[in-house]
């Protein structure tokens, strides 16, 4: 009796010290991204990877929004997609691939940021449909040319779908409800704007971090998490 | 026994105005934990996406509202975003009103240094033609 207490004993510990030693995620590494300390961040228009036309601008519409909460000055999005174009660069591609010096040369920003949409879409399956919106993306120095942060994230319908189905017809009848409903009202767009919140806000685990303009700058713990 | 009973029914009062008080308190704990927002939005992130689908309103009536939302934002005393009067200008450049595209990029200029370098380029751009 003893002994098997003892057994149980030890095996938990076990258990319970092998938890912890998992626990602590590898801390992303901020240094350059400090040592650069951008104020303003030009965002290029998105390269597209999804077969959604609409993907690239659903996404630029939304990420000033984030970028300028979090503290940073967010080049006119609008505009820099105008001149891009006025200039002959039609496609995001070209827009990424644009040499630094150019690039701070016209829009005088301290940072670019790259994006790729990497999902846009509703996905229609038998008993459901699913709208899913995933992007990446890249923050780089435009002196330097260092790559100060890279970070990825998703939004979609199906993290709010998982409870109360109430039976197969009940399924059924959902599953038709959101099709027109998916089909009549763009989820994506919300979704994107979801997405670029996940992004691009800063104090996420791993995130961005607080611009000039945030009373969070410089408050970020720089003891490791 | 009449002043138990009055106690008694008075209970459920106390209990109410205490679970208000409880109420408020963690309402009003809510709100001052979530910070204001550096800016006024009013639409913005909305209007660029108008701008960009390019099939929904016309410039004159997406400038319009863009115009009465700087009212509104200027009248609950907030900052406009990044970007709201460089794209104000913009609707108004591409109908042909220089004066008001010129006026409202010094004012993106004036209100964020940090766009100075692209204001000057857009503003050389468009005077000598």
């Amino acid at each position: 009796m003893k002994n098997s207490l003892k057994l149980v004993a030890a095996a938990l510990a076990v258990v319970v010290l092998s938890g912890c030693a998992v626990k602590p995620p590898v801390p992303y590494d901020y240094t350059e991204y400090k040592l650069s300390n951008p104020k303003s961040i030009l965002v290029l228009p998105p390269v597209n990877k999804t077969p959604e036309v609409r993907a690239p601008y659903s996404m630029l519409a939304q990420v000033t929004f984030p970028l300028a909460e979090s503290g940073y000055y967010v080049l006119p999005v609008s505009l820099v997609d105008e001149t891009l174009k006025e200039n002959g660069v039609t496609q995001a591609q070209d827009a990424h691939e644009l040499p630094s010096a150019k690039l701070r040369e016209i829009f005088g920003a301290d940072a670019a940021l790259y994006i790729t949409m990497t999902k846009y879409g509703t996905v229609y399956q038998v008993l459901d449909s699913n709208t899913t919106v995933s992007a990446e993306a890249r923050l780089v120095d435009l002196k330097t040319d260092k790559v100060l942060w890279t970070g990825t994230a998703t939004a979609s319908t199906a993290e709010q779908q998982n409870q109360n189905q109430g039976g197969l017809a009940g399924m059924l009848i959902t599953a038709i409800v959101k099709q027109i409903v998916g089909t009549v009202t763009d989820q994506s767009h919300p979704m994107a704007g979801l997405a670029s919140q996940r992004l691009l806000s800063a104090g996420r685990l791993n995130g961005m971090l607080h611009g000039p303009r945030s009373p969070h700058y410089n408050k970020e713990a720089d003891k490791p998490r | 026994m009449s002043t138990l009973t009055q106690a008694s029914t008075r209970m459920p009062t106390r209990i109410k105005t205490l679970a208000l008080l409880a109420t408020l308190l963690a309402l009003t704990g809510c709100a001052n934990k979530a910070p204001p927002p550096l800016y006024g939005w009013n639409g913005y992130e909305k209007n660029l996406d108008t701008y960009f689908r390019g099939d929904r309103e016309s410039l004159d009536t997406q400038a319009k509202q863009m115009e009465d939302n700087l009212q509104k934002i200027r009248a609950a005393g907030q900052a406009t975003p990044p970007g709201y009067q460089a794209h104000l200008g913009l609707l108004h450049g591409k109908q042909g009103d220089l004066a008001r595209f010129q006026q409202h990029l010094q004012a993106e200029k004036e209100q964020f240094p940090e766009s100075e370098t692209f204001v000057n380029f857009l503003l050389r751009k468009f005077k000598t033609k």
